[in-house]
């Protein structure tokens, strides 16, 4: 079955290490939705969420191709635990009368979106919310017309108190974030 | 010392002296260098492609890693294939490529390529080194990589003026051998499990298990398993064992595809399933629970639904199992199996099997033998009986022609005691055979034999059996080269055979000389491959037998 699965990839911070592993994805067809990249709090250590749309064991040999890279250090399949996850939209949306403009502000207020670009016949509005939020409000606002949008993809943490990586994985700053300490082979028998 | 010293002294350290390489603009301060370490030998080929599978066919026959350097741009991009074929076959290699200096690294400068770029895929991690001081620890962590897990090949590209910049640092010992993990308990109790209840039990060998070849071969004899070796796994078990079944798949023996088929459990070892061992997988093994060992995750339920998955090293399993062994005793399976395996293909006339057959009949235990890609390949694969791991050198995943010639020559320079042979085709052979040169310059003493059939043989027997013999591009005859005259060229004595009784006398002039020589074998043109499953097909659809034996077939027509 086709579903969205959202998976979190903790990597080393190298030159090339996004083109690896989309190319990656690419080369084994894996059709990616949606990917964010950021730094963490980590020096030397960036963090890529990504969408990833295909039936569970295309997820699963996805993410044991990605735990065999050199400059991946963890991968998150954040279907195993509880997680939060949002994203942000910025949302052109076309206002043609003083009445469109009041009605969209009202929706917009619901939402709790924020209107952050006010021009003569347009607004842009800025949402953070989880999938069902956003797309509910881009309908909503359909119906006025939307002249564009963008999207950053959906960003996610696991929920409770214990981190992804346990900080002593990066004890000692960022030189030895490039430490092979977690190894492909360790973290690959977890895996299984 | 500047970084082109220090990554040859890191080298040494690591016990990678012998370099097959090729020099250019980008790799000279290396070169020169060079001239400061007798300690290492380099071997200067003819073309890169061939240092790449010459290291390909050290790492092979040893189980070391090779290495190979080119220079920028089109040297390294001519290592590209090399690297492919170790990629897929697993091969350890270490391939240095020189780059342009630093400030023109991305202006499109004189024989500058995105060398780390073309060569992500094919590599299993590749480095561009950006400064002299962190290149012995690059080196260091490439040859790790290379050789852990799943073997594979790393790329390491160091800019000219990288090569040149003071070093000032201490080179680091090598990191340990990687270990590999150890497959649980619970996996393996869940394996045996299955084992116990097995009727129709098979075991499948790949190159992955090659090196636990004594671990495997004791757990096969203790359970009493019938086993097959894949193409890639022929040596792991003796071929003189009474349990060999042979190689299966696409030209795989009739015993080990028909055992596959009614196979009620197979365990795999150190193998991916490739899809020329499965034929169809949705009809691979249809009666059977499989186990899958392997020690890369990614290959477990790739291609095949995997029952009891092991994840880890064969030789820890193998172990584990031959332990608890309660060995078999199913003499309906047995008298089935014997009845297969009875039904082999001879080759009495002259023809390229017979050629193959007589070849391989002369090796000893210790002989390496390499092939190139095609028909003869596959002859010898069914023909040659291995009794010991690494001493078959064959590009399997990728099918690369022009792999055989210069991979027996790393073979030879990794074993001199052994006698190198490597079987080609007419075709193949020309795609590398510029590296005579090699072998005259050094002296070694690879014996080359030339099956030439005047085709690309087994493009035409796909032709012939799936597009009605319209043979398109694949006629040689008209402008192959006087081969004997060729290898003359290069100061190499060549002996020719055109039936069974030339071939018989100067079989043992050409294979026992000293230094290297040539033998070209001419065969009819018209012969096919059989067993043969058909591209796409259940194995259980193989064709055992060519159904145009009883007829003539089309005849050259050029």
């Amino acid at each position: 079955m086709n579903t969205d699965h959202l998976i979190s990839v903790i990597v080393r911070d190298e030159p090339r290490v996004l083109t690896r592993i989309t190319a990656l994805f690419g080369r084994r067809g894996y059709n990616i939705k949606s990917l964010s990249v950021g730094t963490t709090e980590h020096p030397g250590v960036s963090r890529m969420t990504f969408v990833v749309q295909g039936d569970r064991g295309i997820v699963i040999q996805a993410i044991r191709q990605l735990e065999k890279l050199h400059d991946v250090i963890r991968v998150i399949d954040h279907s195993e635990e509880k997680f939060v996850d949002r994203e942000l939209v910025l949302v052109k949306v076309r206002v043609q009368t003083s009445e469109d403009r009041v009605e969209v502000r009202q929706i917009a207020e619901d939402f709790r979106a924020r209107i952050v670009d006010v021009g003569r016949h347009a607004l842009v509005f800025e949402v953070t919310g989880d999938e069902g939020k956003i797309t509910a409000f881009i309908e909503q606002m359909r119906n006025f017309g939307i002249l564009e949008t963008m999207r950053t993809g959906r960003v996610a943490l696991t929920r409770g108190s214990n981190a992804d990586i346990p900080s002593h994985v990066y004890s000692g700053g960022p030189s030895r974030a490039l430490e092979p300490l977690i190894t492909p082979e360790v973290s690959a028998e977890a895996s299984l | 010392m500047n970084g082109a010293q220090a990554l040859l002294q890191t080298l040494i350290q690591h016990n990678l002296t012998t370099i097959f390489g090729y020099p250019g603009g980008a790799v000279i301060p290396l070169y020169d260098a060079l001239t400061g370490f007798p300690e290492i030998r380099h071997i200067l080929v003819r073309h890169e492609q061939g240092a790449a599978h010459a290291a390909e066919g050290w790492a092979k026959a040893t189980g070391e890693v090779g290495v190979c350097l080119a220079t920028s741009g089109p040297g390294a991009t001519n290592l590209v294939t090399g690297l492919a074929d170790a990629m897929l076959d697993s091969v350890p290699l270490l391939a240095i490529t020189g780059n342009v200096a630093r400030p023109l690294i991305g202006t499109d400068a004189f024989q500058e390529a995105d060398i780390t770029g073309i060569t992500l895929p094919v590599t299993k991690h590749n480095y561009l080194v950006r400064s002299a001081d962190e290149l012995p620890r690059v080196i260091a962590e490439a040859v790790r990589l290379a050789r852990s897990g799943r073997p594979g090949p790393v790329l390491v590209d160091i800019p000219k003026d990288v090569q040149l910049e003071a070093f000032g640092g201490v080179i680091p010992t090598p990191h340990a051998r990687p270990i590999p993990p150890a497959p649980s308990e619970e996996a393996l109790e869940t394996a045996l499990e299955a084992l116990r209840s097995a009727r129709r039990p098979v075991l499948m060998l790949g190159g992955g298990a090659q090196d636990a070849a004594a671990e495997v071969t004791a757990f096969a004899r203790a359970w009493r398993l019938p086993t097959i070796t894949t193409l890639m796994g022929l040596g792991t078990l003796p071929a003189s064992d009474p349990l060999w079944l042979g190689m299966p798949g696409m030209h795989g023996s009739v015993a080990a595809n028909r055992a596959i088929t009614e196979a009620d459990l197979i365990v795999g070892m150190g193998l991916r399933f490739d899809d020329r061992v499965t034929g169809k997988t949705s009809r691979f093994a249809p009666n059977a629970r499989i186990v899958h060992v392997d020690v890369d995750a990614a290959e477990i339920g790739k291609l095949i639904r995997t029952h009891v998955p092991v994840r880890g090293d064969a030789g820890a399993a193998a172990r584990w199992l031959t332990q608890r062994a309660v060995p078999f005793a199913l003499p309906e399976w047995e008298a089935q199996l014997d009845v297969w395996r009875a039904n082999t293909i001879t080759h009495d006339t002259w023809s390229a099997g017979y050629a193959v057959r007589e070849i391989v009949s002369r090796l000893n235990p210790d002989d390496v033998l390499s092939t190139d890609v095609g028909q003869h390949q596959m002859l010898a694969a069914q023909l040659a009986r291995f009794e010991k791991p690494r001493r078959w050198l064959t590009s399997g995943g990728l099918g690369t022609m022009g792999f055989g010639f210069p991979a027996a020559i790393g073979a030879k320079l990794a074993c001199p005691e052994s006698r190198s042979v490597v079987i080609a085709g007419d075709g193949g052979f020309q795609m590398t055979a510029q590296e005579l040169a090699t072998l005259t310059k050094y002296g070694i003493g690879v014996k080359i034999a030339v099956i030439n059939n005047s085709y690309l043989g087994m493009v035409r027997q796909w032709q012939e059996l799936f597009h009605e013999e319209r043979y398109s591009e694949v006629w040689l005859g008209d402008s192959n080269p006087d081969f004997i005259k060729l290898a003359d060229a290069y100061g190499i004595p060549g002996y020719r055979a055109t039936n069974e009784q030339e071939l018989g006398s100067v079989m043992d002039a050409w294979l026992n000389s000293e230094g290297p020589a040539l033998l070209e074998a001419r065969v009819p043109n018209q012969h096919a491959v059989y067993p043969m499953v058909p591209a796409g097909a259940a194995l259980e659809d193989m064709i055992e037998r060519d159904p145009q034996e009883a007829q003539p077939r089309k005849e050259e027509t050029r």
